[in-house]
C-alpha cells in the first residue's frame, strides 16, 4: 500500500495528486483543479478544467464569471469518479454552502483533504462527514486553545439584545460575503427576526446564489444611504472592509459589529474599532480540530495553513504524526475578519485549444471523464 | 456574575457616553440586589479587598494547561488573565457560576492560602467571559472606561427623572456597597439616604469663561470680584461623623493633606482653593504638584511644601444648607464663621473693590503674580447652584504673556511623537561673566505648534545640530521662538532664577535674528512687576 506521501505532494501550485493528474485548490492556473469550496483563496480563476460540488460551481461562476475556467464538472456527494488509479469523491465539509472534503483512494491507501471546515451546526450547508483515512489534510486557522467558538445562536442573541437596548441605532455587522453573511441571516431567522435584513451591495450576489440553491433567506433589501430612515433600528450586513468606512458612518448612529472567530481575542476586536464583537466562525475551533483528528483516526495529519505548531504539538502527544505543509496562498478569507476581494485572474483564461475557432474544447487530456487521461497517466 | 461579565464585555468596546449609560442602566434594572450594587462598586472602584498577584493566575494556568500551548497562546493574546480565561479547560461541573456578591464576599474574607483552590472552582463553573471578569476582578485589573460620574448618571436614570446625578453625588459618600438604600431611593421604593450627617461631597458651582461680548452686559453694581488663584479647587466637609477634603472631581484627597484635615475643627461645608503658602505668599503651582497624588506624606514634604486653603464660599453651616442664600449673604456668613472659629491654615479670599467694568479690566491686566490666573466675577445675588449655570459666575483669565526666546536644545517626544524632536528648551540672553552676552535656559515647551510647524522644527533641529548628549541635541543658537506662558515666578530651582507656568510655542520667528531675542532682564521685570 503506497504511503500517501508518494502520490499526494505539496507543490507551489497546490496539493498535487500525481496518479490522478489533478491539483486540490491550486493557487496557480493548472490543467485540472478539484476545488473544495468557492472562497477566493481556494477557488481561483484560470484553470482549464474544474471539478467541484454543484453548489461550489454555481458560487464560483457567480463570483468569477463563467469564462474564468474552461470547463466545469459537478460531482455530487459520495459519487465516485475514477481518474487513472485514483478513486475520487466529495463529502460535505460544513464550512459554507457546497464546501467539500476531497476523498482520494489510490491502491488501497486513502487521503482526505478537508479544505476549510467546521463541526458546529450551520443551517445553510450540509454538515461535515468524518471519513476514516490514512492521511487527513486539515486547516489550522484557529489552532490555539484560546479559540473556542461559543454557540452561534448565543452570539446572535447578543446582537438582538443590543438591538433591543439601542432601538434607534442601526446595527451594522461586518461579515464575509460568502458563507458568513448567509449563515448570519439564517441564524437571525431562526432566532425569530422576520424583519427585512439590509445588505451592502457587495453581499447581494452570493445571497442570490444561495437562494437559487434552495437556501431560504427571507426578506433581503439593499442598504443604500437613501434608505437611511428605513435603516433606523434595522440590522445591516456589510463586508468587513465597509463597516469601518464612511459608508457605515453615514448610517444612523451605527453600532458596528463584526462576526468572526478572531473576535474572541479582545485586542483583535479593539484594533478593528468594533463595538459589538460577535464570535461566529465558519472554521473549526481548537476543540473541533482535535476531535476531528481523533474521529477520522488517521495516523498522520498534514496541516495546510494556519497555526500548525500548536495542533501538531497537541496531536503528537496523542501519538498522531503531524506534518506542516506550509502552503502559501490560503487563509485570507477569514483572517482578521477581512475579506479578500475575488482574486484577480493571474493570467488570462487558457486559450481555447490553441485555435481561434469556437470549436468545443478538447476533452481528452483537459476535461474530466472516466478512465485515465493522457496527462494523468503519465 | 454572568450579567456583570456581559456588562463588561459591552462596556469595554463601547466608545459612546450615552451608550455606556444605557448599558449600565439596563444592568441596574435587570440585576437583583445585592449583585447590582457590588457591580456598581466594581466599576466605580469602590471595592476594597486586597488584589491577588498575577502569580496566582500563572500558577493556576500551569496546573491546568500544557506549558507549550500556554506559551503560544499567551504570546498571541498578550494578556495573562484573558489567555487563562480563554484556554481554561472546560469541565462539566453542572454547577452555576458564582454570583458577584458571593465572589466579592469570599475575596474579602477567605484566607489567602485558600484562594487558589476557590478560584479554580469558580473558573470551572464559568464560561470564558465570566472567567475573564473574575480574573480581572481578583487581580484588580478591571478597567472599563467608566467614570464614577457616569455610573451615577446611569443610576439617576433609574429614577425616571425624579433624581438628578448631582443629588446622587450628594448622598454618595454616605452610602456603601451594596448600596441597597441608594437603589431603593432611585427606584422610588425607599427614602433618600440621609447624607447630611455624613461627610459627603456636594457638587461644585463652576464659572463660565468671560467672552469679550459679555463685558457690555455686566452690571458693576451687582458684581463681586475676587482673584482667581492658581491652585486646585477643593471642598472641605466636616460633620460630626467625619472630615473630608474633596477635589473638584469628588475624589477624596484627605490622606494627601493631613494638616488641612487636622485644621477642620468645625462643622461646615466650605469651598476654597488649595495652595502652597509660605509666609502668606502663594508658591508656584509646581510646588503644589509636589503634594498631589502622593500616597505617603513625609514630614519633609509637609515642611517644604506647606499648604493652606483660601476660602471662597460656604455651602453648609452646621446642618444648615445655606446654598439657596444669595452670594452676599453666604459671604457674610463665611466671614462671621471665620472670625469665630479662626481655623489654622485657612484664610478668606479677599473681595476686590472696583467701580466700573474698566476698573476690572485694568485690575485683570495689572495682575502679574504667577499665583493669580485672573479674576472671578460673581453676582451678589447668585445662589450656590451645582454645575455651570449661565449668567451667575464668570472667570476672566488674563491674556498670556509672551517672550521671544532662542532654541537651545531639543529632545525626542514620546508615543506618537517619538520619531520627532518635539521637546524644546529655549533660553534668553543675559550678560556673561566673561563679558558679552550668553544664553541661559528658561524653560521647556513641547506643545503649542501645529503638525506642520513640528515638521519644520524637527528638520531644523536635525540640520543644525552642534552636539549630542544622549537623547538630547544641542542646536545652533539661531532660531527664535515666541513662547507664550501664563505666569512667571522667581525660582531657586532654575538656573535662570525664574520659572514659567504653562509655556508653549506660539510662533516660530524665522524673521527675527537670534541676537534680537529677549533678555532675561525683561522677563525678570514681568516677575517683579507682579
Ligand atoms: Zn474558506
Ligand atoms: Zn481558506
Amino acid at each position: 500500500m503506497p504511503h500517501p506521501a508518494t502520490w499526494l505532494k505539496p507543490l507551489p501550485q497546490g496539493l498535487s495528486c500525481e496518479p490522478g493528474g489533478f491539483f486540490v485548490d491550486p493557487v496557480r492556473p493548472v490543467d485540472r483543479a478539484v476545488v473544495t469550496h468557492a472562497h477566493s483563496d481556494h477557488a481561483r480563476p484560470g484553470h482549464r478544467a474544474v471539478l467541484a460540488s454543484p453548489a461550489t460551481l454555481a458560487l464560483m461562476q457567480a463570483r468569477l464569471g463563467e469564462e474564468a475556467c474552461l470547463s466545469w464538472q459537478a460531482l455530487g456527494w459520495g459519487e465516485v469518479l475514477r481518474l487513472g488509479d485514483v478513486l475520487l469523491s466529495l463529502q460535505p465539509a460544513g464550512h459554507v454552502l457546497g464546501s467539500a472534503q476531497v476523498v482520494m483512494e489510490y491502491r488501497g491507501s486513502r487521503a482526505v483533504v478537508s479544505g476549510d471546515y467546521k463541526r458546529a451546526p450551520d443551517p445553510t450547508c450540509a454538515p461535515f462527514v468524518p471519513v476514516p483515512c490514512d492521511v487527513f489534510v486539515t486547516e489550522a486557522t484557529f489552532a490555539l486553545p484560546v479559540f473556542r467558538h461559543p454557540p452561534a445562536a448565543a452570539e446572535i442573541g447578543r446582537l438582538l439584545q443590543s438591538r433591543a437596548l439601542f432601538p434607534e441605532r442601526t446595527h451594522v455587522v461586518g461579515c464575509y460575503s460568502l458563507g458568513k453573511c448567509q449563515r448570519l441571516i439564517a441564524l437571525l431567522r431562526a432566532a425569530g427576526w422576520d424583519r427585512p435584513v439590509f445588505l451592502h451591495g457587495a453581499l447581494a450576489p452570493m445571497c442570490r446564489v444561495y437562494e437559487a440553491q434552495g437556501v431560504r433567506l427571507g426578506d433581503l433589501r439593499p442598504a443604500t444611504v437613501a434608505a437611511k430612515a428605513e435603516l433606523v433600528g434595522s440590522i445591516v450586513l456589510a463586508p468587513p472592509s465597509a463597516v469601518g468606512e464612511n459608508w457605515a458612518r453615514r448610517l444612523a448612529e451605527p453600532v458596528v459589529g463584526m462576526a468572526s472567530g478572531w473576535m474572541r481575542v479582545r485586542q483583535r476586536a479593539k484594533q478593528g474599532g468594533v463595538e459589538l464583537p460577535l464570535v461566529i466562525s465558519d472554521h473549526a475551533d481548537w476543540d473541533e480540530l482535535n476531535a476531528t483528528v481523533d474521529e477520522v483516526g488517521a495516523p498522520e495529519v498534514w496541516v495546510t495553513h494556519g497555526r500548525e505548531e500548536a495542533l501538531i504539538h497537541a496531536i503528537g502527544k496523542r501519538g498522531v504524526t503531524g506534518r506542516a505543509l506550509r502552503m502559501l496562498g490560503y487563509g485570507d478569507e477569514d483572517d482578521a475578519g477581512g475579506e479578500s476581494p475575488p482574486a484577480p485572474s493571474p493570467r488570462p483564461p487558457p486559450s481555447r485549444g490553441g485555435g481561434a475557432d469556437s470549436s468545443p474544447p478538447p476533452l481528452e487530456g483537459g476535461g474530466w471523464g472516466e478512465g485515465p487521461s493522457g496527462r494523468g497517466a503519465r | 456574575m454572568i450579567a456583570f461579565a456581559a456588562l463588561l464585555e459591552r462596556l469595554v468596546f463601547t466608545p459612546g457616553r450615552n451608550a455606556k449609560i444605557a448599558l449600565l442602566r439596563r444592568y441596574f434594572e435587570t440585576t437583583p440586589d445585592p449583585d447590582r450594587g457590588i457591580g456598581l462598586a466594581a466599576v466605580t472602584g469602590a471595592l476594597a479587598f486586597a488584589a491577588a498577584k498575577p502569580g496566582l493566575i500563572r500558577d493556576l494556568a500551569a496546573a491546568r494547561t500544557d506549558p507549550e500551548l500556554f506559551a503560544w497562546s499567551y504570546d498571541y493574546v498578550g494578556d495573562l488573565a484573558e489567555t487563562v480565561a480563554l484556554m481554561w479547560p472546560t469541565v462539566a461541573t453542572g454547577e452555576k457560576a458564582p454570583s458577584l456578591a458571593e465572589v466579592v464576599h469570599t475575596l474579602e474574607t477567605a484566607p489567602k492560602g485558600a484562594l487558589p483552590g476557590i478560584v479554580a472552582d469558580w473558573l470551572d463553573t464559568s464560561d470564558p467571559s465570566v472567567r475573564f471578569a473574575l480574573l480581572k476582578l481578583i487581580t484588580g485589573g478591571l478597567r472599563v472606561g467608566v467614570s464614577s460620574r457616569l455610573a451615577k448618571v446611569a443610576l439617576a436614570e433609574l429614577s425616571g427623572g425624579r433624581i438628578g446625578a448631582d443629588e446622587i453625588e450628594e448622598v454618595w459618600h454616605g452610602v456603601a456597597p451594596p448600596f441597597l438604600s441608594l437603589f431603593a431611593w432611585a427606584e422610588g421604593t425607599g427614602p433618600r439616604p440621609d447624607p447630611d450627617a455624613a461627610p459627603n461631597f456636594r457638587p461644585l458651582m463652576l464659572a463660565h469663561p468671560l467672552e469679550p461680548g459679555d463685558l457690555a452686559g455686566l452690571d458693576p453694581a451687582v458684581l463681586r470680584a475676587e482673584w482667581k488663584w492658581d491652585g486646585i479647587r477643593v471642598q472641605l466637609v466636616a460633620t460630626p461623623l467625619g472630615r473630608r477634603l474633596f477635589s473638584r472631581g469628588a475624589d477624596d484627597i484627605s490622606p494627601a493633606f493631613p494638616e488641612i484635615v487636622e485644621a477642620m475643627a468645625f462643622h461646615a461645608v466650605l469651598d476654597g482653593e488649595l495652595l502652597v503658602l509660605r509666609d502668606g505668599v502663594v508658591a508656584p503651582f509646581a510646588d503644589l504638584q509636589q503634594r498631589l497624588n502622593r500616597k505617603i506624606v513625609t514630614a519633609k514634604l509637609l515642611r517644604e511644601f506647606p499648604v493652606a486653603v483660601r476660602l471662597y464660599d460656604m455651602l453648609f453651616e452646621g446642618a444648615e444648607d445655606v446654598r439657596p442664600l444669595p452670594f452676599d449673604a453666604r459671604r457674610a456668613r463665611l466671614e462671621d464663621f471665620f472670625a469665630r472659629t479662626r481655623p489654622a491654615r485657612m484664610d478668606v479670599s479677599a473681595m476686590i473693590p472696583f467701580g466700573t467694568v474698566e476698573d476690572l479690566a485694568a485690575l485683570r491686566d495689572g495682575a502679574r503674580a504667577a499665583s493669580i490666573e485672573g479674576l472671578m466675577l460673581k453676582r451678589g445675588d447668585s445662589p450656590y447652584v451645582p454645575g455651570r449655570p449661565k449668567g451667575l459666575w464668570w472667570k476672566w483669565k488674563r491674556d498670556p504673556l509672551t517672550v521671544d526666546a532662542v532654541l537651545m536644545y531639543a529632545q525626542r517626544g514620546h508615543g506618537k511623537r517619538s520619531s520627532f524632536y518635539s521637546d524644546f528648551t529655549f533660553g534668553l540672553w543675559r550678560p556673561a561673566e566673561t563679558g558679552g552676552e550668553e544664553l541661559v535656559p528658561v524653560g521647556k515647551a513641547y506643545f503649542g505648534f501645529s503638525d506642520a510647524e513640528l515638521g519644520f522644527l524637527d528638520r531644523w533641529v536635525r540640520a543644525h545640530t552642534v552636539g549630542r548628549f544622549g537623547p538630547v541635541r544641542e542646536v545652533e543658537k539661531a532660531l527664535v521662538l515666541e513662547v507664550a506662558f501664563d505666569a512667571a515666578q522667581f525660582s531657586t530651582r532654575h538656573r535662570s532664577g525664574v520659572a514659567l507656568r504653562f509655556p508653549r510655542i506660539s510662533r516660530i520667528r524665522t524673521d527675527k535674528p537670534a541676537a534680537e531675542a529677549d533678555r532675561l532682564a525683561t522677563l525678570m521685570r514681568v516677575v517683579e512687576g507682579a
